[in-house]
């Protein structure tokens, strides 16, 4: 160490000129901001229920059921995305489908959100293209376990993010939670 | 008679209602300064009415929070000393003020009245005194709580304080060598005068060593980052660990209110106290011949606004080295007290008196 080292004062008043000028710098702008003179904020903070980061499209967001144009899901029950999950975390129930083109359709399409690992395997999966993860939807949580798993009805209500990756459809919220 | 006793009342609430507002307000001003040090924005959700004025309602909301908090005691811990420690701590912090002097005398019709709490001659010796009484809080606090972690931040907090004391004491004796008194009133009166006609003679013009001595041991005594090894929040919790709600706040409160006296005491010694450069009973005479006459109470308005002015640009340099420097371990803050502030305060001791034996008017 060498002597001006070691008497600590010339670090420490290194160390105060630094935060110092940040702190002059940061007031600096904050004012000119607040007086209209300049629009960037002073501070990098995202104020965060109002403003967000923009996602990236590649985001795994909560899961969505891609609808037909007549409003029935596009999911054929093949079980594929329930056989490659890691987590288990997806139940499906096949039923008969009315049109004799169509081999199946979910009567049940569950997702225990609870479990989910957020893999995206079940997307790259399936062979309909029919779950995707782009709603945008990262704020999904509740008191209970049981208010983590979605239905067929809730997946299929949820539209694909907008631009910035900003959610278009609000929260789904289970039936019966209470919170 | 009983307009003696409003005046003597008078003076102490102005003391303590320039002190409690300071204090309470600085738990806004940590936070903001360090946001905006930091790049940050800091505090700023508490509203009343959907009205924010820059996260200052918080220092409301947490009182608000503190006092409906729930009270805890731990079953083992010293019932007395438990509840009386917070108490001595803040008592002792909020005392140590009433010396310091806020401005000259303010006349009134035929009254003077000297504008500090408490007129003391041993202004100086009083307001250490009552710092170096605060650690008995603190010791009491950590004693009291029946927990290892809060007895070892007590301990840790004596022998930092003892560390401190001594050094704050050898630093101010340049001081009181150089205007040869202990009241703090005629220290800051004295800080008025010249040198060589044009350099007020303030504290930190003559005495630069024992100025940034008494601020390192100063900060040590108020056991705030760098030297807040008592508290130690990633290693012990410290003495109040065992606190919660308002006693914890009044704890807080300490820390604020100290760094309060610590500014309004270097303000005194060094700064100048009350001074406005040039500026004398009269009004403002400048080196260069120019005068400018004010009315008495201007006068006393600005010595007043020079003093809260002061006091608030030392706030912002302790809360300055606070947010930059990391914690100094135990070891190296008893080291920095024993082996680095106290001989050198011994050194300016000794260099003051030659100093003022060569330049003594014979």
């Amino acid at each position: 160490m060498r002597l001006g080292q070691r008497f600590y004062l010339r670090e420490v008043l290194a160390g105060l000129r630094l935060t110092a000028g940040h702190f002059f710098r940061n007031l600096g702008r904050h004012v000119a901001r607040s007086l209209g003179r300049r629009t960037t904020p002073g501070a990098v903070t995202i104020q965060y229920p109002e403003e967000r980061r923009p996602y990236s499209p590649r985001l795994r967001s909560l899961h969505r059921l891609v609808r037909r144009e007549d409003g029935s899901p596009r999911c054929v029950a093949c079980m594929m995305c329930e056989t490659v999950c890691p987590a288990h975390c997806i139940y499906i129930v096949a039923d008969e489908h009315p049109n004799p083109e169509i081999e199946k359709v979910p009567a049940r399409f569950d997702i225990d959100l609870g479990k989910c690992v957020f893999c995206g395997y079940c997307v790259e999966a399936c062979p309909e293209d029919a779950i995707r993860m782009d709603t945008g939807i990262l704020e999904f949580s509740s008191y209970s376990r049981g208010g983590m798993i979605y239905t067929k009805e809730m997946l299929l209500s949820l539209e694909p993010a907008g631009p910035n990756g900003v959610p278009r459809s609000p929260v789904p919220i289970p039936a019966g939670r209470t919170v | 008679m009983i307009a003696d006793l409003g005046i003597a009342f008078g003076r102490v609430a102005v003391m303590m209602f320039f002190v409690l507002n300071t204090a309470a307000i600085l738990g806004w001003v940590e936070r903001k300064q360090s946001a905006i040090m930091q790049d940050r924005i800091g505090a700023n959700r508490a509203s009343i009415f959907g009205l924010r004025v820059m996260g200052l309602f918080h220092p409301l909301a947490d009182t608000l929070k503190m006092l409906t908090k729930e009270d805890f005691r731990p079953a083992r811990a010293d019932r007395l000393l438990f509840d009386l420690a917070p108490f001595v701590s803040v008592l002792f912090a909020l005392m140590a003020f009433a010396s310091i002097p806020f401005g000259d005398t303010l006349r009134i019709g035929d009254r003077v009245i000297p504008l500090q709490a408490v007129t003391l001659n041993v202004g100086i010796l009083y307001a250490f005194a009552m710092l170096s009484l605060g650690v008995y809080g603190v010791m009491m606090a950590g004693w009291s709580s029946a927990n290892n972690y809060a007895l070892l931040g007590g301990q840790r907090a004596a022998a930092l304080m003892i560390s401190a004391e001594i050094a704050i004491g050898a630093s101010i004796i340049g001081v009181v060598m150089v205007y040869g008194s202990l009241n703090l009133m005629e220290i800051a009166r004295a800080q008025g005068a010249l040198l060589w006609g044009w350099l007020p003679k303030w504290g930190i013009v003559t005495q630069p060593l024992a100025f940034i001595l008494f601020l390192t041991a100063g900060i040590a005594a108020t056991k705030r980052v760098p030297f807040d090894t008592p508290e130690g929040e990633s290693e012990i919790i410290g003495y109040f660990v065992e606190y919660s709600g308002m006693k914890f706040g009044m704890f807080l409160m300490t820390d604020m209110v100290e760094t309060t006296v610590l500014a309004g005491l270097s303000t005194s010694l060094f700064l100048g106290g009350w001074q406005v450069p040039y500026l004398g009973a009269a009004g403002f005479a400048f080196p260069w011949g120019a005068t400018l006459a004010l009315p008495p109470l201007a006068v006393t308005l600005l010595q007043v606004g020079a003093f809260v002015t002061k006091v608030a640009g030392m706030i912002f340099f302790l809360m300055l080295i606070r947010w930059t420097l990391p914690r100094f371990r135990y070891d190296q803050a008893m080291k920095l007290g024993w082996l680095g502030l106290f001989p050198l305060s011994i050194l300016n001791i000794v260099l003051t008196g030659l100093v003022l034996l060569v330049a003594r008017p014979s």
